[in-house]
């Protein structure tokens, strides 16, 4: 479908001068913005998985992982493409992806966090697949069709990417008293950013109300139950909630995404006119 | 990816009972496959253990110098592109330990002796990729080679060994092309390219040829294994054949071979080239390539540094197992 007008958002609903108020300068084009979220969320979460690649524990591992980014950067193809469609300004989803600041990119602070052991791996993939999965069996219907298309294709990829990591998680904590403590640790570790997942922003508000997105709060009690049974499973604790960690839908992140930038971006940067 | 002989099998000649040997020669030269069953001689046996576990080890060491560049991969369809490739490394190194694996030898056996330098993998694998026209030139070159080397193991007289060839050339023969291709966006694209499309050939050309081993003259255990048919051409015949395809594509590129020598000689209907650094070449075998260091250290830790994740998977596999039972 066509893009919507530009819409104006109020300036982050906890007002100026907010952590998680929106970036200086921010982007108002109300579709562009969840697009850039849907994107960036996929494109920074296979970045992070690609580094694994050949270290991981076993071959099979190894196998698993890629497989994980290779969807992921995928979807992140699809929803950058239409991003710059929807912005009109020439941009393609190279150009999202390879030229933009930490600023101007939109995901959650979940998927930016560092790889760390293969345990916090796993944690970040159970909690991150857990609600794409939810995400987007919501988008199934989502009125732009782009968006309901993409939704169809990665919500089996990421019905296998929950699946994997939830089994993980499980061995893990089921496994040695190593593992067992180790999976804790990750879950305690990346159970800060779960928050922001859920979090009904104006913009989030907005796409939802006309039919674009999910409504991501009504999404929580699906995403508890899954994760709360993995968990028990696991015979694991859930980490006890804390004050939420916001800021990355309106490009205040932490301090790793521009490391994770500065490598991924490294050719563009350095040979703006040459194509590859 | 492919891996040359590296190591020689002692010879146990004598000891095999001469009416099987016989009859396992008879059936090796009629082209039939032998099977993980079939009785087999005790030095058939451990030249292909051998040579399958060098070949997996080659592919996943060979996940190193590739997988170096693609957190750093200039577009999102050249990101897909390698690591699909690299994942398809992962694929044929576990297919290949498991086509081993039917000869008696465990995979973790097979992995510890490369983790102490006891087996080896393929040379090229010991250079560093320093660009990313380095990424072109091992999809183009050294897949190329790769290629040249696994088509006629096909007809390897192992039948596990040459069912797994067979897959893994159809795969092998998109990641010659993605790599051509690469190579020729930078050959046709700004200066600063195409510099590093010259840099990465002269670095990788030499390296190539080495990958088809050492010339027939010095590989002692060519014959024995042409005539059990795990090898079907020799090592010079594969090169020759490789310089003859590959010259003529360095030229549509706009690109130089690096030799001096290099001339199409039309009496043999095949181009002569100059000599190879055989000096080089046994160095970065017995591991004093430029990055043999960083490679080994790299798949140890990887392997150290999971210990705790295989033991888990291991633990837990046993308590459910347990259950099962007492359930």
């Amino acid at each position: 479908m066509a893009s919507l007008p530009p819409i104006d958002l109020p300036r982050g609903a906890t007002g100026a001068g907010a952590f998680d108020a929106l970036a200086e300068g921010g982007e108002n084009n109300v579709l562009f913005g969840f697009l850039l979220r849907l994107g960036d969320d996929s494109l920074i979460l296979g970045q992070r998985l690609s580094e694994w690649t050949g270290h991981a524990p076993s071959v099979e591992v190894d196998l698993s992982l890629a497989n994980i980014a290779l969807d992921l950067v995928g979807q992140a193809t699809h929803f950058l493409n239409h991003a710059g469609e929807v912005e009109g300004k020439g941009r393609d989803g190279d150009a999202l992806a390879f030229r933009r600041d930490v600023l101007d990119f939109r995901n959650c602070w979940l998927v930016e966090q560092p790889n760390g052991d293969f345990a916090q791996t796993m944690a970040r993939q159970l909690l991150f697949s857990g609600w794409q999965k939810l995400l987007f069996q919501a988008l199934l219907g989502s009125r732009d069709a782009t968006v309901a298309a993409v939704a169809e294709k990665a919500v089996k990829e990421v019905t296998y990417h929950e699946e994997l990591a939830a089994e993980w998680v499980i061995r893990l904590g089921d496994g040695t008293e190593e593992s067992r403590r180790r999976m804790q640790d990750g879950l305690e570790w990346m159970w800060r950013f779960v928050p922001e997942l859920f979090d009904m922003d104006p913009l989030a508000a907005f796409v939802a109300e006309h039919g674009l997105g999910a409504d991501l709060a009504a999404l929580r009690p699906a995403w508890d139950r899954r994760v709360r049974s993995v968990i028990e499973q696991a015979t694991l604790r859930v980490p006890a909630d804390q004050r939420p960690i916001l800021g990355g839908r309106r490009g205040h992140h932490s301090e790793h995404l521009g490391h994770l930038l500065c490598t991924m971006q490294f050719l563009p940067r350095t040979y703006p006119d040459a194509t590859w | 990816m492919y891996t040359t002989e590296l190591q020689k099998t002692k010879a146990v000649a004598g000891t095999e009972d001469p009416d099987k040997l016989a009859a396992f020669e008879a059936r090796v030269a009629a082209d039939e496959f032998i099977e993980p069953k079939d009785w087999m001689p005790e030095a058939y046996r451990r030249t292909l253990t051998r040579q399958i576990s060098q070949h997996a080890h080659s592919e996943i060491v060979g996940m190193l110098p590739e997988g170096n560049w693609i957190t750093r991969a200039p577009s999102l369809r050249r990101k897909a592109i390698l690591l699909a490739k690299v994942q398809d490394e992962a694929g044929h190194g576990l297919y290949l330990y498991s086509a081993a694996e039917t000869l008696g030898t465990s995979r973790e056996e097979m992995i510890e002796a490369l983790h102490s330098g006891k087996a080896k993998y393929s040379t090229i694998f010991n250079y560093p990729t320093l660009t990313w026209a380095d990424i072109g030139a091992i999809g183009w070159l050294v897949d190329g080679a790769a290629i040249m080397n696994q088509v006629p193991l096909q007809r390897t007289s192992y039948g596990p060994y040459a069912r797994a060839m067979v897959r893994v050339c159809k795969e092998e023969s998109f990641h010659q092309r993605q790599g051509y291709e690469i190579m020729m966006h930078l050959a046709a694209g700004t200066p600063e390219q195409k510099r590093m499309a010259q840099d990465a050939l002269n670095r990788w050309w030499w390296p190539s040829l080495m990958m088809f081993g050492p010339p027939d003259a010095d590989s002692p255990n060519t014959a024995q294994s042409m005539r059990w048919r795990i090898k079907r051409e020799t090592n010079d015949e594969l090169r020759q054949k490789f310089v003859d395809i590959t010259v003529p594509q360095a030229e549509a590129l706009g690109l130089s071979v690096p030799d001096p020598v290099l001339a199409w000689n039309e009496e043999k209907g095949g181009h002569d080239f100059g000599e190879i650094d055989w000096e080089e070449f046994y160095a970065v075998v017995r591991g004093e390539g430029p990055v043999a260091k960083e490679r080994m250290k790299a798949r140890r830790d990887a392997w150290e540094e999971g210990a705790w994740v295989r033991e888990a998977a291991a633990a837990y596999a046993e308590k459910h197992a347990r259950k099962a039972e007492a359930a």
